[in-house]
């Protein structure tokens, strides 16, 4: 059983984020780079499978070199290899070519990816490289279990949740509580660096889209303060002034 | 040259958030003299709800009535709309973003060669090429996205356009299409969902408890200022955690990203990752007994007092006023 997982590196979640050169590019001035936090899932619920099933794990980033040691970390939490496709993710189409190239010359029997990458926030890479490669793709997955060759998954939908089975091979976008987020051991550092990371050229797409310029949201104003005595001020507020009501 | 736009419908009748993405390509139509537009039902719907769909927008509804369709198999909905974007001849794709939309959106791109837009938050600018604002960075950011092909796949989130309401009625028209059974790989063996429950990502208000709320047992409070209000409930990530609430309830980052015109938050500190769920709303209240909680920053209007005590007053307040 071989097992992808496909992870981004992204600003950490507590980044403040600002944007230079005339708001066309973004600010990495201070800012702290990880994992995306979905893709964490995923990564932890493919090493709890590749410890019970004997499966083999490799993790890919596409990128520019300065991804190396997100992709360093995920060898350390327990990935056995890792592959960087040498390129800046343009767009969601773009990067999803990129991994379905890799996935047809590998053959990898499960494909888990995180429900969506927290830069662009798309959701959409799983769902364009399993109609690439001619395979189901589920998102947002929050539990994952493979039986032989059938896979059980939870899926979240809007106000509940819907259970479905389908066989391997598969992709599935990941969210929690699929497994719990694993910190990288002493162990598993000193390993990762002698793990191959293997860097790639990327394969030819055409454009689709493109980022011109980025942009902030207006400042909030100021908070309003209503005395906790005197709730009725508040509806008011929110009914003659907000008119939220 | 027409827009499609992709309507998913539950319990009967057809989603808000669709009839906003009706609206938005309405607005884009008249905005691009891009023509017609054109909805596409999947599955067990009334006629009558159908043509309801033209007071936000639309002219025509086409309806593919396959019950095999009813349940959200991905790639069926997917392949059932590249087949009537293709057959009519349309050149944008309109739909809300969804669990469902989402990956229905993505599968299309491919299927249509086109350029995809996620989390579109206005109408695009087309006097100079096409460009279309997106929120980025979980609503932290915005990127103004240039799309270069022909077919283009706008998948728009709440409140991105006004709803229309005025329209006439649409006409509804059959439309009969073969899909393949290789279709339906990944089943789905079951669902289990709340019934009639306001759905958090669609609701115009939400009321959001956190770890303040002390106790599972503590959330009639929440629910009863939320019956009031005609408001979804929320919390905040240690809730849903701990197992206090439900995870489809799990606003933030890494849950549930809401947009509606009125969030209340009780209990909740306001951490980076909360907020970035909530920066869309129109207007936010927080009710919190520590006057230093972050979330004040981020609100319009704020209490500082015990939930214990505010709420039931609150409740009682906003029953006055009705
Ligand atoms: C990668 C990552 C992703 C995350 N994603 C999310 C996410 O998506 N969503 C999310 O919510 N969090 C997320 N978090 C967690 C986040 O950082 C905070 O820990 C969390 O939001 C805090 O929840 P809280 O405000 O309910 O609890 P607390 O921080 O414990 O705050 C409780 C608040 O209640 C107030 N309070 C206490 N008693 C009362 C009372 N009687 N009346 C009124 N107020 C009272 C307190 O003053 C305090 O402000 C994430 C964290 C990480 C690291
Ligand atoms: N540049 C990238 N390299 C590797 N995987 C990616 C990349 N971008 C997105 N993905 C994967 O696709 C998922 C969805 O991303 P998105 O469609 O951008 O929200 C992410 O959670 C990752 O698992």
């Amino acid at each position: 059983m071989k097992i992808l997982v496909c992870i981004t590196h992204v600003p950490d979640t507590t980044s403040k984020i600002q944007f230079t050169d005339n708001n066309t590019k973004f600010d990495k001035n201070g800012v702290q780079f990880i994992i995306g936090p979905y893709d964490d899932y995923a990564l932890a619920r493919a090493v709890e499978l590749k410890e019970s099933l004997g499966a083999s794990l490799t993790v890919l980033n596409v990128g520019e070199a300065e991804t190396e040691p997100t992709l360093r970390k995920a060898l350390a939490i327990g990935a056995d290899d890792a592959i960087r496709i040498n390129a800046f993710p343009t767009d969601a189409l773009f990067v999803a070519k990129q991994i379905a190239s890799i996935a047809k010359e590998n053959n990898y029997d499960l494909i888990l990816m995180g429900r969506e990458s927290i830069d662009f926030n798309g959701g959409m890479v799983h769902g364009m490289v399993g109609e690439l490669l001619g395979m189901p793709s589920i998102s947002p997955v929050m539990k994952l279990d493979i039986e032989g060759d059938t896979v059980k998954m939870a899926r979240e939908i809007e106000g509940g949740k819907e259970f479905l089975e389908a066989k391997l091979p598969l992709i599935a976008g990941c969210q929690e509580p699929i497994a719990e987020w694993k910190i990288p051991n002493m162990r598993g550092i000193m390993s990762a660096r002698t793990k191959p990371l293997n860097v790639v050229d990327p394969v030819d797409s055409e454009i689709a889209t493109d980022v011109t310029t980025f942009q902030l949201p207006p400042a909030k104003g100021s908070v309003t303060l209503v005395d906790k005595d005197n709730v009725e001020e508040l509806v008011k507020l929110l009914k003659n002034e907000a008119k939220v009501l | 040259m027409s827009i499609l736009v992709y309507i998913e419908h539950a319990d009967g009748s057809v989603k808000k958030t669709s009839l906003e993405a009706v609206s938005y390509g309405k607005a884009l139509s008249e905005r691009t003299s891009a023509g017609e537009v054109i909805a596409l039902a999947l599955g067990t719907i009334s006629d009558e709800e159908l043509a309801r769909v033209g007071s936000a927008g639309a002219s025509k509804v086409l309806h593919v009535a396959d019950e095999k369709l009813n349940a959200g198999v991905i790639q069926a909905h997917a392949d059932a709309v590249g087949q009537v974007y293709k057959q009519i001849g349309a050149e944008t794709l309109v739909l809300a973003k969804s669990s469902l939309g989402d990956a229905v959106a993505a599968r299309l791109a491919v299927k249509l060669d086109a350029g995809l837009v996620s989390n579109v938050a206005e109408l695009p600018e087309t006097a100079d090429g096409y460009k279309v604002k997106r929120s980025i960075y979980t609503g932290k950011a915005f990127a103004e996205t240039t799309v270069s092909k022909n077919h283009k796949i706008l998948a728009i989130k709440k409140n991105a356009v006004d709803l229309k309401t005025d329209g006439a009625d649409a006409s509804v028209e059959k439309v009969d299409i073969s899909i393949d059974a290789s279709n339906f790989a990944a089943k789905i063996t079951s669902t289990d969902k709340a019934e009639g429950e306001i759905l958090l990502p669609e609701a115009d208000i939400v009321v959001s408890g956190g770890r303040g709320m002390k106790g599972p047992e503590n959330w009639g409070m929440i629910e009863n200022l939320a019956k009031e209000l005609g408001a979804a409930t929320g919390c905040s990530k240690p809730v849903s955690d701990i197992g206090w609430r439900p995870h489809h309830e799990h606003v933030g980052q890494t849950g549930v990203k809401v947009a509606p015109t009125l969030y209340v938050a009780v209990g909740i500190s306001g951490a980076i990752q909360h907020l970035a769920g909530v920066n869309s709303s129109k207007c936010i209240v927080v009710i919190n007994k520590d006057p230093e909680a972050p979330f004040f920053k981020a609100a319009d209007y704020g209490i500082v007092g015990d939930a214990f005590e505010v709420l039931p007053k609150l409740t009682e307040a906003v029953k006055a006023i009705k």
